[in-house]
């Protein structure tokens, strides 16, 4: 994949004008400062890079350098606003997986990962706004280290727009089933399927939002997105919470309102 | 402890249930268990795949004392479902560990210790399972404010999938030597990346990269202990006598940034290289 056709560096560019980048970061992490709102924003992307030294990142996974990386994009915000205005993050999601491989393993990017999920949610809780775009891609581990720790997520109800745990074919080989079964199931499980309109009924989404292209977008996207991600900074500020309950209550996710009720009637 | 004696005397972790090592760690053996298996609170998506479901879905909720102090253990049965995460088990652990963040903020220093043995995600609930983790990862880093939270893998499952990440944000983590720590599962790799880069039957060469010795050497975790019931409450008490660390692992990107420069990713890694790395920095 070529840079230009990701669509995190798309819609990076798009939001934040072609504003150059924030120096000292990998060619696989965008990191850029510009505003939502006329306030002032980070904006943090994963993007493709063919020439990334670890073989096995090379196509938006996030992989060892990529999860510590994001981690210090996150971490320097919250310290350089300690004293200031804290910046709203926003979280540019394609990415395709966590890097599957040897050196991986070997140096630890379950550590790595962690040091990205925990930046984000550290930077939440000292009270940044953190919003999540998907506007592609947001698979397994790689969306845990790069998203899933927002306040809000708004997706693009777009066709390639996914959130899952694994990829299908790897998914059946894991539960024994075929790629047949396995998408029959789906149509009937609604946390097992793998379209992004049976996603939104689990709660998890703010928003799903229509656009025109989300591979091409035009201008009127791209100011659709930011109204939107304006409209989620607004909720965010009114709310006095910076935990997730919010994604509590969603049609196909009682059981998870049922367990919390019970350990606290028995805590 | 080679002896055949100490080796009679040891009181195996490993080989206990969940509920047995929760035993195992709490003052006298006594706990008290939240949303216990009579209540059949069971998760409502394995039925309808055919799955038999189990009646506490994995996962043990008990609250009791370690050394005087209030304390909440979750512990992942590992022995159902290779110890996956679905909705239920994984809203039973970010429920918990939300509880104890609002005990600190009332002044009552609940702490929280995770024993993992874990494949991840449940792929059967996937999207369900994948949000519960990543409340469980919000959860621990808010209580880490205020308590240090303590993982501990002993095995056989291990620790793998979007729970390694939850192992990688806990203040400080146990081991034994039959644990394995890492965030894809062996034969997940050799599917994706070929044998070549990874043989998932290869079992010493698993260990070598992945295994709690390894992960001891070089800084991935904090405590290595032997198979003995005794022997792991002792290193809990000990890293909650030692308080929150000063710096939290996930909070080190400086260090392993600066660490992971010295190494040249076109040779192949090795476990030496990755204790050269890690431990006294030098490069390759």
């Amino acid at each position: 994949m070529t840079e230009s056709s990701s669509r995190g560096a798309t819609w990076l560019a798009a939001l934040t004008e072609n504003a150059a980048p924030v120096a000292g970061y990998p060619a696989s992490v965008r990191v850029v400062d510009a505003e939502l709102a006329d306030q002032p924003c980070r904006y943090i992307a994963v993007l493709p890079d063919e020439s990334n030294p670890y073989p096995r990142a090379r196509s938006r996974e996030v992989g060892l350098i990529e999860g510590w990386a994001l981690a210090k994009a996150v971490h320097e915000a919250i310290d350089a606003d300690r004293a200031t205005q804290k910046r709203t993050i926003v979280a540019v999601v394609d990415v395709s997986s966590q890097a599957y491989g040897r050196r991986e393993e070997a140096f630890g990017i379950h550590a790595a990962l962690a040091g990205a999920a925990g930046a984000y949610a550290k930077a939440r809780q000292a009270g940044h706004a953190v919003i999540a775009l998907i506007v592609g891609k947001a698979m397994s581990g790689a969306f845990l280290a790069h998203g899933y720790q927002a306040n809000r997520i708004i997706a693009l109800n777009d066709p390639g727009v996914m959130v899952h745990a694994m990829g299908k074919a790897a998914a059946a080989r894991v539960t024994m089933r075929s790629v047949d079964d396995l998408e029959r199931l789906a149509a009937d499980v609604a946390p097992m399927a793998y379209d992004i309109a049976s996603y939104a009924t689990l709660g998890l989404l703010w928003r799903l939002l229509d656009v025109g292209s989300a591979d091409q977008p035009s201008q009127a996207d791209v100011i659709s997105v930011r109204r939107t991600l304006t409209s989620a900074l607004d909720d965010i500020r009114s709310d006095p919470t910076v935990d997730l309950r919010s994604r509590l209550g969603g049609p196909n996710r009682h059981a998870s309102s049922l367990v919390r009720e019970k350990l606290l009637a028995q805590w | 402890m080679t002896s055949a004696a100490a080796l009679l005397a040891r009181d195996s972790f490993v080989e206990l249930d969940a509920r047995g090592r929760i035993r195992a760690l709490f003052d006298g053996g006594r706990f008290r268990e939240l949303i216990d298996p009579f209540e059949r609170v069971t998760s409502p998506w394995l039925l309808r795949q055919g799955v038999v479901t189990q009646s506490d879905d994995g996962v043990v909720v008990a609250k009791g004392e370690i050394e005087g102090q209030p304390a909440v253990i979750l512990a992942i049965e590992g022995a159902f479902q290779g110890g996956s995460l679905g909705e239920v088990g994984g809203a039973k652990i970010a429920g918990a560990l939300e509880l104890a963040v609002q005990d600190n903020e009332r002044g009552i220093p609940t702490r929280a210790l995770i024993l993992f043995e874990t494949g991840g995600v449940r792929l059967q609930e996937a999207n369900l399972g994948l949000a519960a983790i990543a409340e469980i990862h919000s959860a621990i880093v808010d209580l880490r404010r205020h308590q240090p939270v303590i993982g501990i893998v002993a095995g056989t499952v291990g620790c793998f999938g979007g729970m390694s990440i939850a192992a990688g944000l806990c203040s400080y983590l146990v081991v034994t030597r039959e644990a394995r720590l890492g965030l894809n599962g062996p034969q997940v790799i050799e599917q994706e990346a070929g044998i070549a880069e990874y043989d998932s039957r290869d079992r010493p060469f698993i260990w070598s990269f992945t295994g709690g010795e390894q992960r001891a050497r070089t800084g991935l975790v904090d405590a290595f202990v032997g198979d003995d019931c005794q022997a792991l409450r002792d290193a809990v008490i000990a890293l909650l006598v030692r308080g929150r660390p000063e710096v939290e692992r996930s909070d080190a990107y400086d260090h392993y940034l600066d660490r992971l420069s010295r190494y040249d990713p076109v040779r192949q890694v090795t476990p030496e290289i990755v204790r050269q790395v890690y431990e006294r920095g030098e490069g390759t």
